[in-house]
């Protein structure tokens, strides 16, 4: 029953979720499982399918196939006000016509619950606007209706709170604050949140867990440190972060490592951290993990060397300088180097040497796309 | 609505107020001088002619200039009971084409938001009755309920009316005219609230526990109250007057008359001006006062 009070969140599970569109499929068998009180995160570009999962877990969205479970409680027939959950809204889509109070309070009325008013204020309280209370929401700045809209959802102790983007609207400086404050609110109460966004940072910066979808499915699951140290995928490894790739035939496997050879220069990965072990693979590196020398430098085996190339652009960017080192044979290198003061004094047209320990590089199942290269 | 707008525009271009304050002036002059001439000129020597008194040489129709207030005591007392029917038919006649009107302009707003050929056929259906003169569409309803036509005698054969029982000349009939009448110009304004509705906001309701009904009254209508009120204000305001669809000559009878009928009479049968003007301006008052109470009970003042 919708009219439950739970204290605290419930898990989900989508079993064989399958949505079609007229023309085209939005989710394609999606199967997912969200423990209670757990901060997730839906990750992808506009139109992988993301919004839509929501809505169907929400209930304003019906798919073609496939079960919602809230709780362990099959939903999927359940009308969206039947359903234990409520939904931040992108747009917020507060009340025009009720001021910011009856806004919040409006979850609580419809289910009758005691003392509507007194709640709203203490979820007012919560995201600091109870001075507000009185005002209409267009009177408000966009960071205030976004914590509005948290409010109105929160007061009802979902067993489930959805987000759909809701920090898309504001400002860096305002949305890294919401990021805070929302993760706050979410240990605080103890619910379970899931959230979609497509802005990478946010969902590393904020959930438990973080699975990255693409054209329908998804891709990868796993902790925010766990997906970006080890992509699976070459769209994981250029959606969540930057990654430098290379593809090569493989020419050696031993127990510990393998190599693939890219325009006769080898570059080595740990078996272990790779999907593929034979034929045609890609293998990646983080753009901070790789570092460029001067001049040729010795190193052992352990350590992955491309080169020479030369730099064809840097970018300062606060805390790094971004180097892109064009290597013949092996395309665009990305190299992040942090503003320690002791920077390497180059210039655009250096040409420079490229290394990077081989227990930091990642083998990927899949090859890249030209798409994707073009991302990078 | 526009002296607001105007207001704002001259109030952020402060640089040159003066320059757009004359542009202003001179935009709205023409509108000005012909209000003046045309709506103030007649209402003006309509007052003059309600204060008339009856003419020295006791001619008929003839009247003298004088300050007869009780030309309006007179009106009063005498057409009482047309005065209270004009605003019981109003009234009644406002509610039936509101009741019949918002599904529709819902349907066309908001259901048919993503079907443009069927909104605009739709919108085009209800404003083809206006591609008949509303007299014609009067005077075909007379007759296909006139004493002697089938759909009587059929109705007559069921029972619904008495052997000795006729459509036309009924309140029934009357109010059925004025409703059917002043259908579009409910439709329309409904429409345009509701064509402007962000779904989203049902979809927030739905979200926090109200069902599709709840959801209706607690969001859908109140958002689309501008158009309501502005809907039942351009049906009510001139049924209140209307004098077709009352009179005898279409679908009244002997007990149907409305004001609009009064007036008619006074002016151009009985030649009484002063009493027919006393009713117009009664009429006038009135619906000033019955629309002010009503606008501001309903809080929506931005709209006059």
């Amino acid at each position: 029953m919708a009219t439950e009070f739970v204290a605290r969140g419930q898990d989900l599970e989508l079993v064989g979720i399958h949505k079609e569109f007229p023309g085209f499929t939005a989710i394609e068998n999606l199967d997912l499982k969200i423990p209670a009180g757990e901060f997730f995160a839906l990750l992808g570009p506009s139109g992988c399918g993301k919004t839509t999962t929501l809505r169907i877990v929400a209930g304003l969205e019906e798919a073609t196939r496939g079960k919602v479970l809230i709780g362990g409680k099959d939903v999927t027939a359940s009308k969206p006000h039947e359903r234990p959950v409520n939904t931040v809204f992108q747009s917020y889509a507060l009340f025009p016509h009720m001021s910011v109070l009856e806004n919040v309070a409006f979850g609580l009325r419809q289910r009758k619950v005691s003392d509507p008013l007194a709640k709203a204020t203490e979820a007012l309280q919560l995201v600091e606007l109870e001075h507000l209370a009185l005002r209409k929401p267009q009177q408000l700045s966009g960071g205030q209706q976004q914590r509005v809209a948290l409010a109105r959802a929160l007061v009802n102790r979902p067993a489930l709170l959805l987000l759909d983007e809701p920090l898309g609207a504001l400002d860096l400086k305002l949305r890294r604050q919401m990021q805070v404050e929302l993760k706050a609110i979410q240990m605080e109460v103890g619910l379970t949140f899931l959230h979609v966004t497509h802005d990478q940072e946010e969902a590393m910066d904020m959930a438990d867990t973080v699975a990255v979808m693409n054209k329908g499915e998804i891709e990868q699951m796993g902790a925010p440190e766990a997906l970006y140290d080890r992509p699976k995928t070459a769209f994981v490894a250029r959606f969540l972060g930057q990654s430098n790739i290379f593809v090569g035939d493989v020419v050696e496997e031993n127990d510990h490592s393998i190599s693939i050879s890219c325009n006769g220069q080898r570059i080595a990965a740990p078996k272990k951290r790779s999907e593929k072990h034979s034929g045609k693979v890609a293998l990646g590196v983080r753009p901070e993990k790789a570092t460029f020398h001067a001049d040729k430098p010795d190193l052992d085996s352990n350590h992955n060397l491309v080169g020479p190339g030369e730099i064809i652009d840097i970018r300062f960017t606060g805390v790094s300088n971004q180097y892109l080192i064009d290597v013949p044979g092996f395309g665009d290198i990305t190299v992040f180097a942090q503003n320690v003061g002791k920077s390497p004094v180059v210039e655009l047209g250096a040409h420079v040497w490229v290394s990077w320990k081989v227990e930091h590089a990642f083998g990927l199942s899949d090859l890249p796309l030209k798409a994707d290269n073009d991302e990078a | 609505m526009a002296f607001v707008a105007l207001g704002q525009g001259s109030a952020g271009n402060s640089s040159a107020p003066k320059k757009a304050s004359r542009v202003a002036f001179i935009l709205l002059a023409p509108g000005m001088i012909y209000l003046g001439l045309f709506f103030l000129t007649p209402l003006v020597s309509l007052v003059i002619t309600s204060l008339k008194t009856a003419s020295f040489t006791g001619e008929i129709g003839m009247y003298d200039y004088g300050f007869q207030v009780s030309n309006y005591a007179y009106a009063l007392d005498q057409y009482l009971p047309q005065i209270t029917r004009s605003f019981i038919y109003a009234l009644i006649a406002t509610l039936m084409a509101l009741l019949i009107s918002y599904p529709i302009a819902y349907f066309i707003g908001v259901k048919a938001r993503n079907k443009p050929i069927l909104q605009a056929f739709l919108l085009t259906l209800v404003i083809a009755p206006f591609f008949i003169s509303f007299l014609l569409r009067t005077f075909a309803w007379k007759q296909i309920f006139s004493n002697e036509s089938p759909a009587t005698q059929f109705l007559q054969s069921i029972g619904v009316l008495a052997p000795d029982q006729y459509v036309i000349g009924s309140s029934f009939a009357v109010i059925a005219g004025l409703t059917y009448n002043f259908i579009p110009f409910m439709t329309l304004p409904i429409y345009t609230s509701l064509e402007r509705l962000d779904t989203r906001l049902v979809e927030a309701g739905a979200d926090l526990y109200a069902t599709p009904v709840q959801t209706f009254w607690k969001v859908t209508f109140p958002l689309s109250l501008p158009g309501v009120i502005s809907g039942t204000l351009l049906t009510f305001i001139p049924i209140s007057g209307d004098y077709v669809s009352a009179s005898r000559d279409f679908l009244g009878g002997s007990d149907t008359a409305m004001i609009g009928n009064v007036v008619e009479a006074n002016f151009f049968r009985i030649q009484d001006y002063p009493t027919a003007s006393a009713l117009s301006v009664m009429l006038m008052a009135a619906i000033v006062v019955l629309v002010s109470v009503y606008v501001r009970k309903s809080g929506t003042e931005e709209l006059l």
